[in-house]
């Protein structure tokens, strides 16, 4: 069994594991990212409300409350400086009663409390001269200038992908069965190899749990909280501007209208606590659920419009807040876990935070050689005239179309494949391309993707798949099980 | 780059489009066609049962569309390839302006005087459904698996359950039967199949699948690929009824739950859309609100037979080579626009009929025949189509059977309609009495 030894191994390619191994790098260290899926951003990273939180939800001095600030300071700059999508696009929270006000202006003061600026009470009716489709219910609102919404999976790529350049060694399909602890350090097993480390980042999203306890003593748990979205037509995405919240309940911030960054309009989550860490199956009550909570925040949802659905679990530790930092009977681990909401817009700020943990504990010292930027994979929906005429100058492929519902050229698609932590499968593309995110749902392009896919990376069509072993498209060959007579 | 009539598409609407325009005297003639070759969605329906109407002859789909694909290589009609459309906007003029990118070209402006949209339809996917469930490999619309098993000769799965009874999923279960799989069974929401008769007996029947009427997939198992669907009974508000669900183990699930007219161009264009079809409004020459833009095939309406969108198509064509000649020669007045609306008169699609093609019409610009298009909105067994000119009823037919999975048609003379000269409103119902 191959034995490899590093400084630091991070379990997780989510956004939380992905932004701890950027900033690590930007030390003289040897760093390793174990992700059991195919891809990075294959968990809670790709499934959920793609919200940067303006940050008066969480108490005042918690972790989430602090990160949560910090990291949707961090994120635009951030967004340009790796080249994903992101939009300060404001946030209200509704309250459908005239007593509501005053548990707006608690979260008000929390905010205020917390460092967000620029917060305003509303009366309805303000609220709707922001946002005409707001329903005629609305009384009053929280609206918060710096509010966001953020491509999930272009957040955890772009990060991932820097790590890469940067040296971060990542192992994809690779799960961590077992952590010892050791003389100085700690030994992963996995199936095909062992990882030896002095420093261990649990990001593990709701499998942290299980990691932690393997080396100590103080128990974690963490229950999966599932959450159900319906996702609507790019003709919808125009209906509110900012995203909307409902005042929220014990069980989160309750379900939410909202535009993507992409111009989608996206209705959830739900919230359910769930036996199955891998349950991210949809379910008729939980859609039929979001649809209802949140038709009431608008006047009219564009129900007709969906276009897919999905669910998405956050890891939901007990104390109810992040648990992040050394654990205390375990030197050299790092717990990242219970990152459930604000997870993604606190996950730059998670980053930063961890790393200092760790350099304090561990130093090591600075590297010159850091490339902090990154171009993303130039997108033709997007790109001006001109761009696209220089694209297309550049490389032909960026005229030949292959998902027509959002204009993703082969160009694009095989810029995916082959940059570094390039995409392998059918879903990597589509994270990295939107080739099949569109209103056909994949009907048309995925054939294609196959295919070039299959071309690109010298296999037979058969062997690719959408998210990795097991989920392959092609069942052999027409009359194969029929016997040599036909 | 300068044209008479640009038409996007070149399947069989947008093939018969162009003889027709051609052999109508238009010139400057040109197919944008976003695949490889000429024939659309033809190219993959392997299967026979084309022509009958055009022909009277049963032919596979390539064989239908190499007829017409023959006849535009012969008028030397160009078309190029692997070329999509991305925009299509109203120029100087009345001229329209048609984006469209290849490797060849990369981005490039035709300018045009007339356009016909051609562009077809797609299927509706499992998120449109919203299907509870995971979401792994083995899920596809039964198009997509046509492909695979008529094009790529590979088989998309082995144990496969299908939801909906479009054509496309009742072909695609023989289809996927005599390569080698097992069909386990249709599911069909509906009380009735939404596809043609011929289809249910000789896909289903003849091989013995089971067709489930009034019956959906409330989940789906399997977390990597497909490992089994559960169906169960829908009561008459189409909601699963408890206590009816039934597991059946399958590595595939295929869907043919509808097609949608691929209209994102025509959006950005202006045009007005009906909601019954998804595809433009337009009048008897199969103009849609734009004037010097028409629309034939399945992007205007989806139809049942390839012969009806050949001919459908070829009078659009015919149409808007018309429309070059007039717009040549010193081009439309104020007047006769006016005129032309003010004589304009609308069809009305009343109790029972989901939509009519054309949905106006102007008596001064039809044809000798006029061809009125429908569905009706349910089954109705042994009823009258009734056609009224404005209060007077003029027309009441006899039909042992209407379903909304067959296209329905009525035709009246010219001099019909011109013995209404007021008239302001054509409507067609669905009466149970003859009287």
């Amino acid at each position: 069994m191959d034995r490899l030894e590093y400084d630091v191994v991070v379990i997780g390619a989510g956004v939380s594991g992905s932004a701890v191994a950027r900033e690590l790098a930007k030390k003289e260290r040897r760093i390793a990212v174990l992700e059991r899926e195919s891809d990075v951003c294959e968990g809670t990273s790709k499934a959920n409300s793609g919200i940067v939180h303006a940050g008066f939800d969480a108490q005042p001095d918690t972790l989430k409350a602090k990160l949560n600030v910090a990291g949707a300071k961090l994120m635009k700059t951030l967004s340009k400086e790796l080249d994903f999508p992101y939009k300060q696009n404001g946030s209200l929270v509704v309250s459908f009663e005239e007593d509501g006000r005053e548990r707006l202006q608690e979260l008000y003061e929390r905010g205020e409390k917390n460092g967000v600026e620029g917060l305003r009470i509303l009366s309805g009716d303000e609220a709707r001269a922001l946002e005409p489709a707001l329903s005629d219910e609305v009384k009053a609102a929280l609206y918060a200038k710096t509010g966001g919404i953020v491509c999930p999976f272009g957040l955890n790529i772009a990060l991932a992908e820097n790590a890469a350049v940067n040296g971060v060694d990542f192992y994809l399909n690779t799960e961590a069965e077992k952590i010892e602890c050791g003389q100085g350090g700690y030994r992963i097993l996995t199936k095909e190899r062992e990882f030896l480390a002095k420093v261990v980042v649990n990001a593990a999203g709701v499998h942290a749990d299980t990691f932690h306890n393997m080396v100590s003593g103080h128990r974690l748990h963490i229950t999966a909280r599932r959450g159900e979205y319906c996702l609507m037509d790019k003709k919808t995405g125009g209906l509110v501007g900012s995203t909307i919240f409902q005042l929220p309940s014990a069980n989160g911030k309750g379900i939410l209208v909202t535009p993507t960054v992409h111009g989608n309009l996206l209705v959830g989550p739900t919230a359910e606590n769930i036996e199955d860490k891998e349950g991210v199956n949809t379910t008729a009550d939980g859609l039929a659920r979001a649809l209802k909570v949140g038709a009431r925040s608008v006047r009219e949802l564009p129900v007709r419009q969906i276009i897919t659905s999905f669910a998405g679990l956050r890891a939901h530790e007990e104390s109810g807040d992040f648990i992040i930092g050394e654990a205390e009977d375990a030197a050299g681990f790092f717990d990242v876990a219970g990152i459930a909401s604000p997870g993604l817009s606190a996950a730059p700020a998670v980053g930063v935070y961890v790393a200092n943990l760790i350099q304090a504990r561990f130093p090591a010292a600075d590297r010159a050689d850091f490339i902090a930027t990154r171009r993303g994979i130039p997108c033709m929906a997007e790109a001006s005239r001109e761009e696209r005429m220089r694209l297309i100058a550049e490389n032909p492929a960026y005229a030949n179309v292959v998902c027509r519902c959002e204009l993703v050229t082969e160009g694009e698609i095989l810029n995916a494949i082959h940059r570094p932590l390039g995409a392998t499968t059918l879903d990597g593309v589509k994270r990295r391309t939107r080739a099949g995110m569109g209103r056909c749902q994949s009907g048309f392009c995925s054939p294609k993707v196959v295919e070039i896919l299959a071309r690109e990376l010298h296999k037979d069509m058969g062997e690719i798949t959408k998210s990795g072993a097991g989920s392959v498209f092609l069942s052999g060959y027409n009359k194969e099980t029929m016997g040599a007579s036909i | 780059m300068r044209q008479d009539i640009v038409i996007i598409g070149g399947g069989p609407a947008g093939l018969a489009a162009a003889l027709a325009a051609k052999e109508a005297g238009a010139e400057r003639i040109l197919i944008v066609e976003r695949d490889k070759e000429l024939g659309g969605i033809l190219n993959q329906c392997i299967h026979n049962g084309f022509g009958l109407h055009t022909f009277k002859e049963e032919l596979t789909g390539p064989e239908y569309a190499a007829r017409y694909i023959e006849k535009v290589e012969r008028e030397r009609i160009p078309f190029l390839p692997e070329t999509i459309v991305i925009d299509i906007a109203k120029g100087e003029n009345g001229e329209k302006e048609v984006t469209a990118m290849n490797k060849e070209r990369g981005l490039f402006v035709i300018h045009t005087a007339a356009v016909v949209l051609a562009m077809g339809c797609r299927e509706r996917p499992r998120g449109a459904l919203n299907i509870p469930g995971f979401r792994p490999a083995g899920i596809y619309s039964a198009g997509t698996a046509q492909r695979y098993v008529n094009i790529e000769g590979r088989m998309p799965g082995r144990e496969v359950v299908i939801l909906g009874s479009g054509d496309i999923g009742l072909i695609m279960a023989r289809r996927m039967t005599l390569e080698g799989a097992k069909v386990k069974a249709v599911a069909e929401l509906m009380p009735y199949s939404g596809g043609l008769k011929r289809n249910i007996v000789q896909c289903l029947d003849d091989f013995g699948i089971p067709l489930k009427l009034s019956h959906t997939v409330v989940d789906i198992k399997g977390k990597k690929r497909v490992e089994g669907v559960t169906l169960a009974q829908v009561d008459e508000n189409k909601k699963p009824i408890a206590g009816t669900e039934e597991f059946i183990p399958c590595d595939t699930l295929l869907l043919s739950c509808g097609l949608l007219p691929e209209n994102e161009l025509s959006l950005n264009l202006g045009i007005s859309l009906n909601p019954a079809t998804s595809g433009p409004y337009v009048n008897e020459s199969f103009e849609t609100n734009v004037s010097g833009v028409f629309a034939c095939g399945n992007v205007l309406h989806v139809h049942d037979l390839v012969d009806y969108v050949s001919e459908e198509a070829a009078a659009a064509g015919k149409q808007a080579a018309a429309y070059v000649r007039e717009a040549a020669g010193n081009g439309q007045s104020e007047t006769e626009v006016v005129c032309r609306e003010e004589t304009q008169v609308v069809l009305e699609a009343a109790k029972g009929v989901r939509y009519t093609v054309p949905s106006t019409l102007n008596p001064l610009r039809m044809e000798d025949m006029q061809l009125i298009r429908f569905r009706v909105d349910d089954v109705y067994r042994d009823v009258f189509l009734k056609v009224y000119f404005d209060d007077t009823p003029v027309l009441s037919q006899k039909k042992r059977v209407l379903a909304p999975g067959e296209m329905e048609q009525v035709r009246f003379k010219k001099e019909q309609i011109e013995a209404f000269p007021k008239l302001k409103k054509i409507t067609l119902r669905i009466e149970k009495e003859a009287g």
